[in-house]
């Protein structure tokens, strides 16, 4: 049983999810900001920090690994062709002489980059069209479920992949609108349900009554109440993007040449992958360990922010 | 009940048609197939090129709602037009292709639901055991990792087994039309081991870490306490009253995890060298081939309909509180 | 701390047959890890219960109560670290596996819970979940074990019990549900029954039936019963002998009578001096236990309660009492002074201090009808559709929440506004509070009638009617610091930045909390203060009107004397008016001037406390105070209740003529055929009963009930 001893002490305990409203008991009478409390319960995790510890050597890797080698990534070196790994090509050279080193890290700068950002706007469509349509409900709300409903019917990458040859030639911040435009939806239809149910909390009907016009209730009662929830969701995002991305990019739907990402990256090596590994593995690792990596610090968060989801979730 | 599945029904009717709607109409803005024909060699006349395009309801100088109203009315008697490429009916691509598709999608996902709802259940009664960790590492993994990398370790691994003096396990085609009779349809499902492994374990950590989650819940319950309070043991009350009603929210995921495995049967298929759905669509875009892309968009957005309409049902079948409504 | 084995309360309980006991815990503690250190939710509780009685365990949130009854069950969480000794018939439960304890589980000891909603599984049916623990101790075809579990519902009192078996949990009424919890917990015919708060959730109607069925199943089985509340009224009427519970401690055991004639430990002489009396009438303020129960993570030294104890001496501090003997048999106390007590013969006015109350505003009219309307209500509606259809939904019907509603609040006065749940007083305080016109009547707020307000009058007129909620938790952001949550309502106005400042301040004094507490989040706060935070941001703009909605009722009760006595004064202080809406009457009784008593959206009686309290007319306000169990065993003994049969009927199906007749005891056993055709055919409207008092009965009588 997973009881937390709050919840069997005779709590008069309102019908509320609030992680403030579990902890009050053991908390009342010694002032620890939140903030703190966090902070502790996340280092508490082991495995939390050894994902963020991995996490930070990855992007190290990412934007200076690059000085380590003279070879640049579109450099070709053509006495070296499928070499495998040494003092002069780290990781060896791939099938047309580029450095698979050098190559390899800066599709992992491009697809660092178009992860984070683009997780970042689709948690933040999310937040703002979720949180309208659960407060404010009737017709905004049904266009809102609408919209939503209508963007799972098409698998985001079916979606993207036919508005690739617009992106062709235009910067990857375009692809970053796409990502975040047609990847907000799941999170959307979570934050429009806490939003229902934050509606009908007292200090909101407070305000309500107090004459506080809705976007204000919205941006100064709604959204910090579900702050825990978004940054854990923007962790999440982030890794759900690069997979995204890196399959895009793999087709060439995504990021356009010259431009290198992860996906490209994989896709020139994945025909030598059984035969030359070396080319294809290092890639294909170290973009797994970064969403691993990513996803363990997301569940590490959200059971710092909410013990009451169980330290277990996964 | 049934009112309820009805207006679910007509509700996702309109989603797929709109939806459908809208992958053409984007597609016909963003693709060129004239592009198609330009570049070719011995160069097409202008005439003949229009001629083409017209044929195919794809010549950029008409309007894109014309274009679309003639699609629609098309697609309304199963016309999905021409191919960009060749002489090939759209429709007749994708007779020859669904079938590909949707026995690799089936596979996977019962495979990949019964076992994910299995290896929850067991995970999440077994709460930090070793098998529960080992399982939760290994979805943790499977699920970071894009569906290129799950193929190619595949695909390695079966590689080594041969070399160990395994069998040896086709890694592309979907059959091999030299063989005959009994030995055509062995090695037939040989084949399908690998591309039916790749879906079917997306599948089996998809859906453990929500059946684990949704135990979890479970667990710390009211009415768990109370059947044991009646007497049933912790594991007996578990498997009584927690897997029953953990079930639930499980079958909402249905309908979104189709979405996700769709995206990584085109994987598959691509990397399998499977001629399927998947494969059309990633052909199609490469060619500019706006009905057949349009054509797989109605394919994919009836799938997900019927994955929607059975999670709905399942949904209705397993709470009864739905089943009042 | 321990208990001495010499103070060990073994002796024959007063009232009880002779034998040996059948449960017997001795020195149980429970502690549960936590981010502050480990949580002591018991430390070192001794009883037994013999064969037949019922033992009361009372205490108030974070006592210990409940934690110590799930430790008997043995269904507290792995992480609950559980030493001392729990005897059931002489065999030793602590220690024991799962599959034995199973074995005990639902047939010798069963458990009834509180939330009989999520206590149930959602996806079988009630029948099942009875018939499952037939089978699980008995071996008995399907067959016999679904007939068995009709005829516990039948024995419980659920109407049609053979239909109603096919039912799932969600389509019972709480009270039904609360029936088939009993049903199932006597299904094996246990030796003990554990009651954890059976009746909290439910209205006082309901609880007086589901009582009735307790008592009933309890002859039926001849079973012991541990009855486990924070109600001193339930205690009263329900239990052998009383075991008070303070921060994981027992700290007096003794038989019923005594506990509530001869207390002898300061915290139960506080508890039953702080609650409002429903049999009270002179309205002097609340003895309010200062302070909150201290955390369990870190217990003050010596003795729990001394911080909140105003006749602590410094060996209070330094030693915790034992649970010893007192003055008299079969009574024990944990209290350095409890035979000081019993000499001196304190009762709890000498040992706390009573607050005086600020004399009434002699400015004001001493006569309501000279003083002046701050709102009313003129036969105020309001429905919800009710929408079916598969594709295209239509309005099949509504709920009529509000069914025509009138009353008035003149200056200075409070109004209590009383009913059940699903009465519809949330629906009015919510249509007030919107200041929109309602779908029919009219809202007149301080002489503007809501209908015809232009939007910055609407927004002017909130800063003179604002609302306190029921729930500290849910009622403050739990973002904002204290200092921000006051400040709202006056950014609302537009009111210069320094002048909030200075008067958050003054409105953290004004509730008795210090000004240094604006800049902490409301987290930091016990529900007792943050229900005063609650209160100050209603003052903040000074207010005429105040809607208080069940503002104490999520409260401990030692708490919600504080509060209660807080909200007489500020009214008298700033001459406010209230308008008070609650379901405990004995709060209602102490506060209120007048009372409105609602039943399916209308009010069916109205009048001066008075009135309402001495001479209640209509049949349901009678039953209503008839219900009230009062924290007194011998009046308690030798009353007679009136139970009323069933639940509140849909507001979307309003009986015919008479909206109660349907439950209505006078209807079914008093009147003749002519007078219940009346009763089914006209709509009774508020009949005068002389001066303010109104009932909306065809054959108000009036029937003594408290």
């Amino acid at each position: 049983m997973s009881m937390s001893p709050q919840e069997i002490f005779e709590v008069a305990s309102p019908a509320v999810s609030d992680p403030d409203a579990t902890d009050q008991h053991v908390e009342a009478g010694q002032p620890i900001t939140r903030g703190r409390l966090i902070l502790r319960r996340f280092l508490r995790q082991k495995s939390g920090i050894a994902a963020l510890v991995v996490l930070v050597l990855i992007f190290l890797l990412a934007y200076f690994g690059p000085y380590l080698t003279h070879w640049k990534f579109d450099d070709f070196d053509q006495t070296n062709i499928l070499t495998g790994p040494d003092s002069n090509h780290f990781l060896g050279v791939d099938e047309v002489g580029r450095d698979v080193y050098a190559r390899t890290l800066k599709g992992l700068q491009k697809s660092l980059v178009i992860g984070l950002v683009a997780a970042l706007v689709t948690t933040s469509i999310a937040a703002v069209a979720g949180s309208i349509a659960g407060y404010f409900g009737g017709f905004i709300d049904i266009t809102v479920v609408w919209i939503i409903d209508l963007l799972l019917v098409l698998p985001g990458f079916l979606i993207l992949a036919i508005l690739s040859p617009a992106l062709a030639g235009k910067t990857w911040l375009w692809l970053v609108v796409l990502l975040a435009v047609f990847g907000w939806m799941v999170t959307g239809r979570v934050v429009r349900g806490m939003a229902m149910s934050l509606r009908e909390r007292d200090y909101v009907h407070a305000a309500k009554f107090m004459g506080v016009p809705a976007l204000t209730i919205i941006r100064r009662h709604l959204l910090p109440n579900m702050a825990s929830l978004l940054i854990v969701d923007v962790t999440i995002n982030v890794g759900g993007t690069i997979l995204a991305e890196t399959g895009l990019s793999f087709f060439g739907f995504g990021v356009q040449p010259p431009d290198v990402s992860m996906g490209t990256v994989l896709s020139d090596a994945q025909p030598l992958a059984t035969t030359y590994p070396h080319v294809f593995m290092f890639g294909a690792g170290l973009l797994v360990l970064t969403v691993l990596c990513v996803s363990v610090i997301g569940d590490a968060l959200r059971d710092a922010i909410d013990p009451s989801s169980g330290s277990s979730r996964l | 009940m049934l009112k309820f599945i009805a207006r679910r029904f007509v509700n996702y009717l309109i989603l797929v048609f709109i939806a459908t709607s809208l992958a053409y109409i984007l597609g016909s803005l963003t693709l060129d197939p004239r592009a198609r024909y330009e570049g070719r060699n011995p160069p097409i006349s202008e005439a003949s090129l229009h001629a083409s395009l017209q044929e195919r309801n794809a010549d950029p100088s008409t309007p894109v709602l014309t274009r679309y109203g003639h699609w629609i009315g098309g697609v309304v008697h199963g016309d999905f037009g021409k191919q960009i490429v060749g002489d090939e009916e759209v429709s007749t691509e994708i007779k020859r292709r669904a079938g590909v598709s949707l026995r690799l999608l089936l596979l996977g996902t019962i495979f990949g639901a019964v076992g994910g709802v299995l290896i929850g259940v067991l995970g999440a009664v077994r709460q930090r055991k070793p098998a529960d960790v080992a399982s939760t590492v290994a979805s943790y993994v499977l699920l970071a990792s894009p569906t290129v990398v799950v193929i190619v370790v595949v695909q390695t691994i079966f590689v080594w087994i041969y070399h160990k003096g395994g069998p040896l396990i086709p890694a592309t085609g979907e059959y091999n039309s030299n063989l005959q009779g009994i030995e055509f349809w062995t090695d037939r499902a040989k084949r399908l081991i690998m591309p039916t492994m790749v879906l079917a374990l997306f599948g089996i950590s998809f859906f453990s870490r929500y059946q684990r989650s949704a135990m979890l819940d479970v667990l710390g319950s009211d009415f768990l306490r109370t059947a044991r309070a009646k007497g049933l043991t912790r594991q007996r009350a578990l498997f009584k009253h927690g897997v029953r009603t953990a079930l639930i929210p499980i079958v909402t995921f249905f309908a979104y995890s189709f979405g996700l495995l769709l995206t990584g049967a085109t994987f598959t298929e691509k990397l399998f060298g499977w001629h399927g759905m998947g494969e059309y669509l990633i052909n199609s875009v490469q060619s500019h081939d706006v009905n057949a892309v349009a054509a797989v968009a109605c394919f994919t957005a009836v799938l997900v309909l019927f994955s929607g309409l059975l999670s709905d049902i399942l949904y209705a079948a397993l709470d009864p509180r739905v089943r009042s409504k | 701390m321990t208990v001495t084995d010499k103070t060990l309360p073994d002796r024959e309980p007063a009232g009880s047959p002779a034998g040996s006991p059948l449960l017997e815990v001795s020195d149980l503690t429970v502690s549960f890890g936590s981010e502050a250190g480990p949580v002591r939710a018991v430390r070192g509780v001794s009883y037994t219960v013999r064969p037949g009685e019922t033992l009361a365990i009372v205490g108030e949130s974070g006592s210990g109560k409940s934690v110590s009854s799930l430790a008997v069950m043995g269904l507290l969480p792995s992480s609950a670290v559980v030493t001392g000794s729990i005897r059931f018939k002489g065999t030793e439960l602590l220690g024991l596996n799962d599959r034995r304890l199973s074995k005990l589980r639902g047939s010798g000891i069963s458990m009834v819970f509180q939330d009989p909603l999520s206590a149930l599984t959602p996806v079988y049916t009630i029948g099942d979940q009875i018939a499952e623990a037939v089978r699980i101790h008995q071996e008995v075809s399907k067959n016999q074990a679904h007939a068995r579990a009709v005829e516990l519902l039948d024995l419980v009192g659920i109407p049609n019990a053979r239909l109603r078996a096919d039912s799932f949990p969600h389509e019972f009424s709480g009270g039904m549900r609360q029936r088939a919890m009993i049903a199932m917990a006597i299904a094996n015919d246990p030796d003990l029954i554990i009651a954890d708060e059976p009746t909290t959730a439910l209205d006082v109607t309901i609880q007086a039936q589901v009582l009735e069925v307790l008592k009933k199943a309890k002859e039926a089985t001849n079973a012991a019963t541990v009855l486990i509340t924070h109600d001193l009224g339930v205690v009263a009427g329900f239990a052998d002998r009383v075991m008070v519970m303070y921060s994981g401690k027992s700290v007096e055991l003794a038989p019923v009578d005594e506990v509530f004639y001869t207390p002898r430990m300061p915290y139960t002489m506080g508890l039953l001096g702080s609650i409002p009396r429903m049999d009270v009438e002179e309205k002097e303020p609340l003895i309010p236990i200062e302070g909150t129960p201290p955390s369990l993570v870190s217990l003050p030294s010596g003795c729990p309660f001394q911080p909140r104890c105003p006749i602590a001496v410094d060996l209070c501090r330094t030693v915790e009492p034992p649970l010893a003997d007192t003055d008299r048999p079969l009574h024990w106390a944990a209290c350095h002074r409890s035979l000081e007590i019993a000499q001196r013969g304190w009762s709890a006015a000498d040992v706390f201090v009573r607050p005086a109350l600020p004399p009434a505003d002699a400015s004001l009219p001493p006569v309501r009808e000279e003083r002046d309307v701050v709102l009313a209500l003129d036969n105020v509606h309001r429905a919800f559709p009710i929408r079916k259809g598969a594709v295209i939904r239509r309005t099949v019907g509504s709920v009529r929440a509000v069914d025509g509603v009138s009353f008035d609040i003149r200056q200075g006065e409070t109004l209590g506004l009383v009913g059940e749940s699903g009465c519809g007083k949330t629906t009015t305080i919510m249509e007030v509070m919107n200041l929109l016109e309602p779908q029919q009547g009219r809202i007149v707020v301080l002489g503007k009638d809501t209908g015809t307000l232009k939007n910055s009058d609407r927004r002017k007129m909130r800063a003179d009617l604002s609302i306190v909620f029921q729930d500290p938790m849910a009622s403050l952001d739990p973002r904002m610091p204290i200092g921000d949550i006051l400040a709202e309502p006056m950014w609302v106005q537009k009111i210069p930045d320094e002048r909030i400042k200075a008067r958050t301040a003054e409105l953290l004094q004004l509730v008795g909390l210090a000004p240094e507490h604006a800049s902490r989040y409301p987290a930091e706060f016990s529900g007792g203060q943050r229900q005063r935070i609650g209160i100050a941001r209603a003052l903040a703009l000074d207010p005429k009107v105040i809607v208080l909605d069940e503002p104490v009722s999520a409260l401990d009760v030692s708490i919600q004397a504080g509060v209660i006595n807080l909200l007489d004064e500020l009214k008298v202080r700033m001459g406010l008016s209230y308008l008070f809406v609650a379901h405990d009457l004995s709060v209602v009784r102490h506060i209120a001037d007048r009372v409105a008593v609602m039943y399916l959206g209308r009010i069916v009686e109205i009048g001066t406390t008075r009135e309402i309290f001495a001479a209640p007319s209509h049949p349901y306000t009678q039953a209503l105070l008839s219900a009230i169990p009062l924290p007194d065993p011998v009046k308690e003994r030798s009353r007679k209740r009136i139970l009323l049969s069933g639940d509140l009927p849909s507001p979307a199906d309003v009986p015919s003529g008479c909206r109660f007749s349907s439950r209505c005891f006078v209807f079914a056993e008093q009147l003749d055929a002519e007078q219940q055709a009346t009763c089914k055919g006209v709509d009774p409207g508020l009949y005068e009963l002389g001066g303010d008092h109104r009932a909306a009965c065809h054959f108000a009588k009036v029937r003594e009930v408290v």
